[in-house]
């Protein structure tokens, strides 16, 4: 009970979605907007100088003036009232047609997507329905049979805008109930009810929000159009049916039509505004979605900083490998670019030789630069990322400075790649066979035939059992393992210098890995690759690898002959390492209950 | 008081079938497995194994179609909802992602009370418990108040095994928990899973892929493969000299972080697959 | 890869088959009252009833409808009860208009999205910043309103247009050209604006996928592995934005027609609904959902060549 607690980094402050769109530059602004019209809208009785729909013949067309503040339409109405009224009855339409939409589409999408079942596959099916015809359309198809009710299209228009929700929470429902804390709820007896607002409402509320910002800008542009056409309630006035007025009189009145399309516009761009906003702020408060792998500064990184570059560094063994030296990185920095224009250091000053035939292993904990090193040897650094200093010389290059086309060249051919996730680093779209022979056409500059002769022997060399079938196969329809045999034959396809495999077999079974890494000491013995092997499996290091870098936040911290690093560690970061692997601990051993003696176990009574 | 805390029997888990006129996916074929109060269970397999599945079938999360799942002597395989919460006192989990298993939008002191408000727990007993619960996994207490997403893995694995303990189970079915984490800090999460059953006489099923993990924290041992238990006992013996060639070619699969040692154990391995392939051969004939 | 077609097929009959029920049960259950608008409020019971009868509304709706879809079948969608011109005639006069302007409008969309979306998604910066605000307008301003400003400036202030008129395809393509320049630039900027939103956000997401860096790896240019790998990735999704979009512009069509005074499906509609003549209401539901799911059918192939799980599973 009594080890100190780990230390927390400083904490985000927690501020709400509101109070965020304040300070948003374009959020601020289309609250503004929103709040000015519908408070104008409200408060028209107050403010409209006239009655919207008292006509005087004199009046008609009037020009804007001292009278009529925006002229008067062609009824004589005064154009400025009109314009006020009109939104009490534009922004009450659109309010249904989205309350309509919201309560059809969240709970039927919540029930579907929490229960499944039939439900599921009607609602599903009678949104795809829904959604099959234009709205347009069927709103002028009911006002056939309905008439002209302004309130009843928009109601039947709220249906047909229901699917936009029902989708929505459809599938944050069904990607949230398979969420693991879903299942820890129900594991703690949390009922179906207590599920759904707890977890599943707090997940669907922002998106739902966000949502209904857009639909009410769709539902305001239909109804204005659904106006404009002339096929709408003559009785009441909106912004489509002076839309209409004025484009009747657009000749006669080129203004007229002007300030209900300004009105319209307005709105419906600072509702989509707003939405877009929301959606920022949401991203942006949710931070680095994944795995966002850059070391942050620790303390243990300060430590190693005011240390310099000590790294620690082994002598060769008398019986190592004195092939020509492939590879030289020296002094190798790589910085990620911030939005605000400064850098962060991932990896610094880090200094690595690979020769002809041997395998170095790079090693170390998840942020310790090892990924982002090997990155940069391909110059294959992710978005934002850069190399900001040192030199990477292989044969006689700088890799560091070749312009990209002429590293083109380099790649495939001289240095190859073996990832780490097999499935995800085939394009499901082509076939494996495909895939192989692109790169070789490419490199190699052979033909077609031949490139298929040669991935088909390779897929037979890394141990594939019927070549044909998986050259003619989608990445979808073989096995993790295969995927990772293909990627290897890849890599081997144009027969490169140097190979750098990134966690190789970290996402592979136990028993396949050590297939793998048999074929991939197979293959290196047989063409004399070098390799960079990055792994954070002291196993792996031992199984394959003749020199071991280990990396820690960025810096190599000691390097050497892989016997050097596991029977003389000097490092403390290293020993650390090796304690914690598991390999040499001792079993458990049976339990002992203490209190209850086996032997009166099975006589209680 | 009987000795076994946990009984399965000969269960059966299978999945309704995808298509139309497809066949049901049988994930377990009739496994049997006893887990004593205090004890470690280690479950060991590859994916695919359904070690993860019947993990899932003891808490109720998988559709068990055969056999029989027994907790002190009651039958909890078809557990009814109300059953279900009864049982949340006895047997809690900790789930292997530690980035999933946690709500994003919630805080930590709301993940630590969601548990207890099944419980009825006042607001000042509760927090008090929260604090307690982040002492047991030595997290500071204004930890409370914080997101998720503001912990590292280990941090947050910390938290989920909290919340497990937030009802004082005498069961947690661990699935991958340490699988996650980087070597260094896999180390400290264990000696913490040590060391809270020490205290609290928690018993675990401890499912996992590495033979080395489950030899570390396990009592006994059971070896999955293909739906079925090939070998189950003595946490040492099973993975120290495994009798079942599935299980000998899983230890001897699996790298020894030491070049010298892993070549020759390299080569007992392509050793002990010529004569396991020549016995299958043997059978063949036979 | 027959099955699939097949399934599809049958799939998309079986919708047109439920649209054109639903909407004939809804648009004639009215029965009486839809004698009622004709005659006017003013027409006494009997006049009603004999109209009623006159136009067949008095037998059952499954009667009704039985006749309707067995004539459908054959292509006779019945006559207007306005002026008694064959619906068929009528519509199909008008669908080549409409056609045009959206398959037009679509094309020109898909073609501009593509370019934009890539240069957005690739130089990121401000070229994408820019995009992402012009598209983010172009997406919220309605459609109609653009056709107005582009009417006012291009037609009544500049004189570079006919503000209205239509000349078909087959007497001068360019006089077609010159009066559906205009209404299809109004249609197709909603339609850009959203597309690119979409192809910009997938070939992000897609560049940022592993298999990107490992064809890269293996010797493959950056634009190669973008125009042969990536847009092919990233494409059903905004193929699946595209069918959406083009429904969305059968509707919009409508109110465009009214404002260059095309004579397309809209305009028949507008009128037909204004009088409450069924049958060409009828007539137009039939049309479009034809149109809706034959688009889908196409844009489904394409999505299964593009994806082979779709195609093969």
């Amino acid at each position: 009970m009594t080890g100190a607690p780990l230390p927390l980094p400083a904490s985000a402050a927690k501020v709400s979605l509101f109070r965020k769109l304040l300070i948003h530059p374009t959020g601020a602004v289309s609250l503004l907007v929103l709040f000015l019209v519908a408070l104008a809208s409200i408060l028209a009785p107050v403010l409209a100088p006239y009655d919207p729909n008292a006509s005087s013949l004199k009046d008609v067309l009037a020009k804007a003036g001292s009278e009529f503040l925006l002229g008067a339409d062609s009824a004589g109405r005064d154009v400025f009232s009109r314009l006020l009224f009109a939104g009490q009855f534009s922004l009450a339409g659109a309010l249904v047609a989205l309350t309509v939409a919201l309560v059809i589409g969240v709970t039927a999408g919540l029930i579907a997507g929490y229960h499944g079942g039939w439900f599921d596959t009607v609602s599903s099916w009678l949104t795809g329905l829904l959604m099959a015809l234009p709205g347009m359309v069927v709103l002028l198809a009911a006002r056939a049979v309905v008439g002209q009710s302004m309130w009843l299209s928009m109601v039947i228009f709220g249906v047909l805008l229901s699917p936009a929700f029902f989708r929505l929470v459809y599938a944050s429902v069904t990607a949230v109930r398979n969420e693991l804390y879903v299942d820890a709820a129900r594991v703690s007896g949390l009922g179906d009810v207590r599920i759904i607002g707890r977890h599943i409402l707090t997940v669907v509320r922002a998106p739902v929000i966000i949502q209904s910002a857009m639909v009410l800008g769709i539902a305001i542009a239909i109804q204005a159009g659904l106006e404009f056409l002339g096929l709408g309630d003559r009785t009441i006035p909106t912004w489509g049916s002076m839309l209409n007025d004025g484009f009747i009189n657009i000749f006669k009145a080129p203004t007229l039509v002007l300030w209900p399309a300004l009105v319209i516009g307005l709105v419906c761009v600072a509702l989509t505004l707003l939405a877009n906003a929301m959606r920022d702020e949401l991203e942006r408060s949710r931070g680095p979605v994944k795995k966002g792998r850059k070391a942050a500064p620790t303390g243990a990184e300060n430590a190693s900083e005011k240390r310099g570059n000590a790294a620690v560094v082994h002598a060769e063994e008398p019986s190592s490998n004195h092939g020509e030296l492939l590879l030289e990185v020296t002094d190798l920095g790589v910085g990620y670019d911030q939005p605000d224009g400064s850098t962060t250091d991932v990896v610094h000053h880090v200094n690595l030789t690979v020769r002809r035939g041997e395998v170095h292993g790079l090693v170390g904990e998840s942020g310790s630069g090892k990924t982002q090193t090997a990155f940069s040897i391909l110059r294959l650094l992710p978005q934002d990322g850069r190399i900001t200093g040192g030199s990477i010389l292989f044969e006689g290059r700088d890799l560091a400075h070749l312009s990209e086309k002429e590293m083109t060249k380099v790649r495939g051919k001289r240095i190859a790649y073996i990832p780490q996730e097999p499935m995800s680093n085939l394009d499901a779209a082509f076939t494996i066979g495909s895939q192989l022979m692109e790169p070789m056409r490419v490199c190699l500059g052979i033909s077609k035939t031949e490139a298929r002769k040669r991935a088909l022997a390779l897929l037979a060399k890394v141990g594939i059992p019927h070549p044909e079938r998986t050259f003619n196969s989608y990445p979808h329809q073989i096995s993790g393992g295969m995927a990772q045999r293909v990627l290897i034959a890849g890599a081997v396809s144009c027969e490169p210098d140097l190979l750098i495999a990134d966690e190789p077999t970290t996402a592979l079974d136990v028993t396949v890995q050590a297939e793998v890494l048999n074929l991939l000491r197979e293959l290196q013995e047989e063409l004399k690759m070098g390799v960079i092997l990055v792994t954070h499996n002291f196993g792996v290091v031992a199984d394959l690898c003749d020199r071991v870098t280990v990396m820690q936040s960025g810096r190599v911290v000691e390097t050497g002959p892989v016997r050097a690093i596991f029977n003389d560690a000097k490092h403390p970061y290293t020993r650390k390492l090796l304690e914690a692997i598991l390999e040499d601990t001792a079993p458990r051993g049976p339990l002992v209950t203490a209190g209850t003696p086996r032997e009166l176990n099975g006589v209680t009574p | 008081m009987t000795e076994t805390l946990l009984d399965i029997k000969d269960v059966v888990v299978e999945y309704p079938p995808k298509g139309f006129r497809a066949k049901p996916f049988k994930a377990i074929k009739g496994v049997s497995l006893d887990i004593r109060p205090g004890e470690t269970v280690g479950l060991v397999g590859e994916s695919g194994s359904g070690k993860t599945t019947l993990g899932r079938s003891v808490l109720g999360l998988a559709p068990v179609t055969g056999g029989s799942i027994k907790y002190r002597g009651q039958e909890i395989s078809n557990a009814t909802r109300a059953q279900r919460r009864e049982l949340s006192h006895e047997i809690q989990v900790v789930f292997q992602d530690p980035y999933t298993s946690l709500n994003p939008s919630m805080t930590i002191e709301q993940i630590l009370t969601e548990p207890l408000t099944v419980r009825k727990m006042e607001r000042q007993a509760a927090n008090k418990r929260v604090a307690e619960l982040l002492d047991q996994v030595r997290l500071p207490h204004d930890a409370a108040h914080r997101l998720p997403r503001e912990f590292s893995g280990g941090q947050r694995q910390r938290v989920a095994i909290a919340r497990a303990l937030a009802l004082d189970p005498k069961l947690i079915v661990c699935d991958e928990p340490v699988s996650a984490l980087d070597l260094s800090t896999q180390a400290r999460v264990m000696e913490l899973f040590i060391e809270i059953q020490e205290r609290t006489g928690v018993a675990y099923l401890f499912i996992s892929h590495d033979l080395a993990v489950v030899r570390h924290l396990s009592h006994r041992v059971a070896v999955m493969y293909h739906g079925e238990i090939v070998e189950w006992g003595d946490g040492g013996q099973v993975t120290s000299a495994p009798e079942h060639p599935y299980t000998q070619r899983l230890l001897m699969a699996a790298p020894i972080p030491d070049p010298d040692r892993q070549a020759k154990h390299r080569a007992d391995r392509l050793r002990l697959l010529g004569i396991q392939r020549e016995q299958d051969v043997q059978a063949g004939f036979a | 890869m027959y099955r699939f077609v097949l399934r599809r097929l049958l799939s998309g009959v079986l919708l047109l088959f439920v649209i054109t029920t639903v909407a004939y049960v809804l648009l004639y259950a009215g029965g009486g009252d839809i004698a009622r608008r004709i005659v006017g409020p003013t027409a006494t019971d009997a006049q009603v009833a004999m109209k009623s009868s006159q136009l067949g509304l008095d037998r059952p709706l499954l009667i009704q409808y039985w006749e309707w879809l067995t004539k459908a079948l054959t292509g006779d969608l019945g006559r207007s009860w306005f002026n008694g011109q064959l619906v068929s005639t009528g519509v199909s006069s008008r669908l080549s208009v409409t056609i045009s302007l959206v398959l037009g409008a679509v094309i020109i969309a898909a073609l501009i999205s593509v370019v934009i979306g890539v240069w957005a998604a690739v130089r990121r910066g401000w070229v994408d910043r820019l995009v992402q605000f012009v598209g983010v307008m172009g997406f919220a301003i309605p459609g109609f309103l653009i056709a107005l400003g582009l009417v006012s400036l291009f037609a009544l202030n500049l004189k570079w247009f006919k503000a209205t008129g239509y000349v078909p395809m087959t007497t001068s393509f360019g006089g077609w050209a010159a009066t559906v320049t205009l209404p299809i630039i109004a249609l197709s900027i909603g339609c850009i604006a959203a597309v690119v939103q979409q192809i910009r956000g997938s070939l992000i997401d897609a560049l940022r996928q592993d298999y990107v860096r490992t064809l890269r790896a293996r010797g493959l240019s950056f634009n190669r592995v973008v125009y042969k790998h990536v847009l092919r990735n990233a494409g059903g999704p905004a193929l699946a934005v595209l069918a959406v979009q083009f429904i969305g512009l059968l509707g919009g069509a409508v109110i465009i027609e009214q404002i260059f005074a095309l004579p397309g499906l809209g305009q028949i509609t507008v009128a037909a609904t204004g009088q409450g003549d069924i049958p060409v209401v009828m007539g137009v539901v039939v049309a479009t959902a034809a149109i809706v799911v034959i688009v889908n059918l196409i844009i489904d192939l394409a999505q299964g060549w593009l994806n082979p799980k779709v195609r093969l599973s």
